[in-house]
C-alpha cells in the first residue's frame, strides 16, 4: 500500500485547495475534468436530495455518493469502521468540527475560497470552525430550536412568549423534541438563563420546569415523531422545533408556523468539510464551494428532508420560500437567539441525567 | 472411537466439517460480544473511549433510578406484549390447524403472515396513524357518536403494546400452529372414547403437547421486543423510557458507548435469565 496516499500535506492540501479555487472560477472545472469520479460524502440527510446534488454533478461530472447519518456520534462510528480515503465530505454540527478536528479528521481548507462577505457574521464562529487560526470546516445551514406550531390552534401571539411552553392553556397539546441540548437551554433561557451561563447549580429550575412540561406534554420524540404529532393533530406545539420542523410541510398545511419566543432561541448550525484523508480534495473542495454558494444554498435551505436557514445572504429563494423562512426577521431572529451551546463533560452527564429523569417521569 | 473400539472416522470427519460454523460464531457473535463487553469495563473521557478497566458503568446504571425503571419499563411491556400475543395467537393457530380445511391451510398461514411482508417502520408508522386522533378509530367513534371528542389513544404505553403484540401474534402463531399439527390425532381420539370431554382434551393433550411451540414462540418474543427500540420509539410517544431506548440516548446523543455497552451487557444477561427460565420447554425439533 502506498502509505503517502493518505498522508498529504499542508502543502499539497493548500495546492489542491489552489486548484479547486481557480477550477471553481472556471465553472466548477468543467465535465471533463472530474468524469467518471466519484466522491463519497457523510452528511446530514438534507444533502440526499437528489435535486441538490444534480447541478454539481452535471457540472463536473462527477458522481456524489452520499449517505446519511443521524447524530454525530454515528458519523464517528463509521468512520472509525473505514478505511482512510473512503470518505471525502464530511458535513457536521458546528459545536462538533473542533473535536473533529482534533481527532484530525477535518483537512485545512483555503480560507480565501469560501464567500465570507455574503455569509452572516453571525455564523463564522471562529472558535468552531478554526483550529490554530486554520478554517476547517464552513458554516453551510443553520435554524432555531424554538417554537413550531399549528396557527389554526393556538394563539400565536402566545407562541411568542417563553411561558407558552409550561402553561396549562395548552395542557395535553405539546409536543418535546428529545434533543437534551437545545431543548434544556432553550428552557433555560425561558427562565432568564443565557446558555453559555448555564452551569450545574442552575439545573435545579430547569429540571422542575422539565418535569411540569412533562406532565402536559402529549408527545416527547425525535424530529419525524413530533412532525408527525403536529401533523395528525395529537400536539398542537412543538417544543424546540423551528423552521427545520414544519417548513417543508407548510405548503401541503399552511396552517403550520414556526417562530422564537421574545426571550430568545437556540441557534443549531452545520458546517462542511473535507476529510483529511480524502484522496479527491480538489473535487471536495468544490463541492463545498457548490454548497456554500447562492445556487446550493438555495436548494439546501429546501431540501426535501428539512429546510433551514441557508448560511449564505445571497441563496438562490424565491419570494414564497422566503416567507415560509420568515426570511424578513432573520436580522431580528439573529440578534436574538444563542449559539448552542455545548457543556463540558461533567455538565453533559449532569444534563443528560435531569433528561432521562424527565423522560422517565 | 466406535462401539467397537474401532477409529470413528466419521466422527473426526464431523469435527472438521463444524470447523466453519464454529469459526462464524465466533467471528460473528462470540467476539463482537466480547468486544462490547470489554467497551462495558472501559471509560469515556472527553468524548472518546479509552480502554481504562473499571465497573464504573455498571455502578452508574445501577445507581441511576430512571435506568433501572427504564429496565423495569422493558421487562414490564416484554411481558405483558409476550402473554398478550400467547393469548390471542394461540386460538388462531388452534384454529388453522383443526377447523381450517388441509387445503386451505397454506393460504391461511400465508394470510396470516401477510403483516410480515411490509416494513416493520412503515407498519408501526400505519398504527400510530390509525390511533392518531384524526385516525380511523377516532373518527369512527366519533361518527357513530361514542365519544364527543377525540381520544389520544397513539404515543402510550397500550399503543407500543398493540403495536408489538400485532407483530408478535403472527411469529407464535407459526410456531404453535407447528406445534398442534404435530400432534397425532389418534391422541386425542382415544382420549374422547376414554369419555374425555373436548375441554378434557385439551387441556390434558393438546395443551401439553402443543407447549414446545408455545414456548419457543414465547422466548422469540420476549427477546425481540425486550431488544426493540423502534416500536416504543415511534408508537410510545416518548411518555415513558424503555431500555433500549436509554441505551440509544447514551450512544446518538452523547456517543458513550462505554455506558451504552454496560447497558446491553445488562440487557443481554435478562435474556440469558428468560433463556434458562423457558430452557426446559424450548424443543426447537418440535416447531
Amino acid at each position: 500500500m502506498n502509505r503517502n496516499r493518505y498522508e498529504a500535506t499542508r502543502r499539497t492540501a493548500l495546492a489542491g485547495a489552489a486548484g479547486a479555487l481557480s477550477a471553481a472560477m472556471a465553472g466548477f472545472g468543467g465535465r471533463r475534468a472530474f468524469a467518471g469520479e466519484e466522491l463519497n460524502a457523510l452528511v446530514w440527510c438534507d444533502h440526499t436530495d437528489p435535486a441538490l446534488l444534480a447541478p454539481f454533478e452535471e457540472s463536473t461530472g462527477a458522481k456524489v455518493n452520499v449517505k446519511d447519518y443521524e447524530g454525530t456520534g454515528t458519523a464517528l462510528s463509521l468512520v472509525e469502521q473505514s478505511q482512510p480515503g473512503d470518505w471525502d465530505v464530511f458535513v457536521v454540527d458546528s459545536v462538533d468540527v473542533p473535536r473533529v478536528a482534533e481527532m484530525g479528521l477535518l483537512a485545512e481548507l483555503p480560507d480565501d475560497a469560501f464567500p465570507w462577505g455574503d455569509i452572516f457574521p453571525e455564523l463564522r464562529q471562529p472558535d468552531l470552525h478554526y483550529r490554530d487560526g486554520k478554517l476547517y470546516a464552513v458554516p453551510e445551514k443553520f435554524g432555531y430550536n424554538a417554537i413550531a406550531y399549528n396557527r389554526d390552534r393556538v394563539d400565536p401571539a402566545d407562541m411568542r412568549r417563553a411561558e407558552m411552553m409550561w402553561n396549562d392553556k395548552y395542557a395535553g397539546r405539546y409536543a418535546i423534541y428529545d434533543y437534551y441540548i437545545p431543548t434544556m437551554e432553550l428552557v433555560g433561557l425561558g427562565l432568564g438563563v443565557k446558555p453559555a451561563e448555564l452551569t450545574a447549580d442552575k439545573l435545579g429550575p430547569i429540571r422542575d420546569k422539565l418535569l411540569r412540561m412533562k406532565t402536559l406534554a402529549a408527545v416527547v420524540g425525535d424530529v419525524v415523531t413530533v412532525q408527525n404529532a403536529l401533523v395528525t393533530g395529537a400536539a398542537d406545539i412543538i417544543i424546540s422545533g423551528g423552521e427545520y420542523a414544519v417548513s417543508g410541510l407548510m405548503t401541503e398545511n399552511p396552517a403550520l408556523d414556526w417562530v422564537i419566543p421574545d426571550e430568545g432561541g437556540i441557534r443549531w448550525g452545520q458546517a462542511i468539510g473535507v476529510f483529511a484523508a480524502s484522496t479527491k480534495r480538489d473535487l471536495a473542495t468544490q463541492f463545498v464551494q457548490y454548497i456554500v454558494g447562492a445556487q446550493g444554498q438555495g436548494l439546501l435551505a429546501t431540501s426535501s428532508c428539512y429546510w433551514a436557514m441557508p448560511s449564505n445572504r445571497t441563496a438562490a429563494l424565491d419570494a414564497g420560500q422566503k416567507l415560509t423562512l420568515r426570511w424578513d426577521e432573520q436580522p431580528g431572529f439573529l440578534a436574538n437567539s444563542h449559539n448552542y451551546f455545548i457543556p463540558d463533560a461533567a455538565l453533559d452527564q449532569a444534563m443528560l441525567d435531569v433528561w432521562t429523569e424527565f423522560l422517565q417521569a | 472411537m466406535a462401539s467397537d473400539g474401532r477409529p470413528d472416522r466419521r466422527g473426526g470427519l464431523a469435527r472438521w466439517a463444524a470447523l466453519p460454523a464454529i469459526a462464524v460464531t465466533l467471528a460473528l457473535f462470540v467476539a463482537p460480544l466480547g468486544v462490547m463487553a470489554a467497551h462495558s469495563l472501559w471509560a469515556r473521557d472527553g468524548g472518546a473511549t479509552v480502554a481504562s478497566w473499571s465497573l464504573a458503568n455498571y455502578r452508574e446504571f445501577l445507581g441511576n433510578e430512571a435506568l433501572l425503571a427504564a429496565l423495569a419499563n422493558s421487562l414490564e411491556v416484554t411481558l405483558l406484549v409476550t402473554a398478550l400475543s400467547v393469548i390471542v395467537a394461540y386460538p388462531i393457530a388452534w384454529v388453522l390447524a383443526y377447523r381450517v380445511p388441509r387445503r386451505l391451510q397454506r393460504l391461511a398461514l400465508v394470510l396470516a403472515v401477510l403483516p410480515f411482508w411490509t416494513s416493520y417502520v412503515i407498519r408501526s408508522y400505519s398504527w400510530l396513524l390509525v390511533l392518531s386522533e384524526n385516525g380511523v378509530i377516532n373518527q369512527v367513534l366519533l361518527g357513530l357518536g361514542v365519544i364527543d371528542a377525540p381520544v389520544g389513544m397513539g404515543n402510550t404505553r397500550g399503543a407500543t403494546v398493540l403495536g408489538f403484540v400485532h407483530f408478535f401474534v403472527m411469529l407464535l402463531t407459526l410456531t404453535t400452529f407447528a406445534s398442534l399439527v404435530q400432534i397425532k390425532e389418534s391422541y386425542r381420539m382415544a382420549a374422547a372414547d376414554l369419555g374425555a370431554s373436548p375441554l378434557q382434551v385439551f387441556l390434558r393433550i393438546t395443551l401439553p403437547l402443543s407447549l414446545p411451540g408455545v414456548a419457543v414462540g414465547a422466548f422469540l418474543t420476549f427477546v425481540l421486543a425486550i431488544g426493540d427500540y423502534v416500536t416504543p420509539q415511534i408508537l410510545g410517544g416518548g411518555r415513558e423510557l424503555l431500555l433500549p431506548q436509554a441505551i440509544m440516548l447514551q450512544v446518538a446523543r452523547r456517543a458513550d458507548f462505554p455506558l451504552a455497552s454496560a447497558m446491553s451487557v445488562v440487557l443481554m444477561l435478562v435474556v440469558t435469565a428468560a433463556y434458562l427460565a423457558f430452557a426446559k420447554r424450548l424443543r426447537m425439533d418440535r416447531v
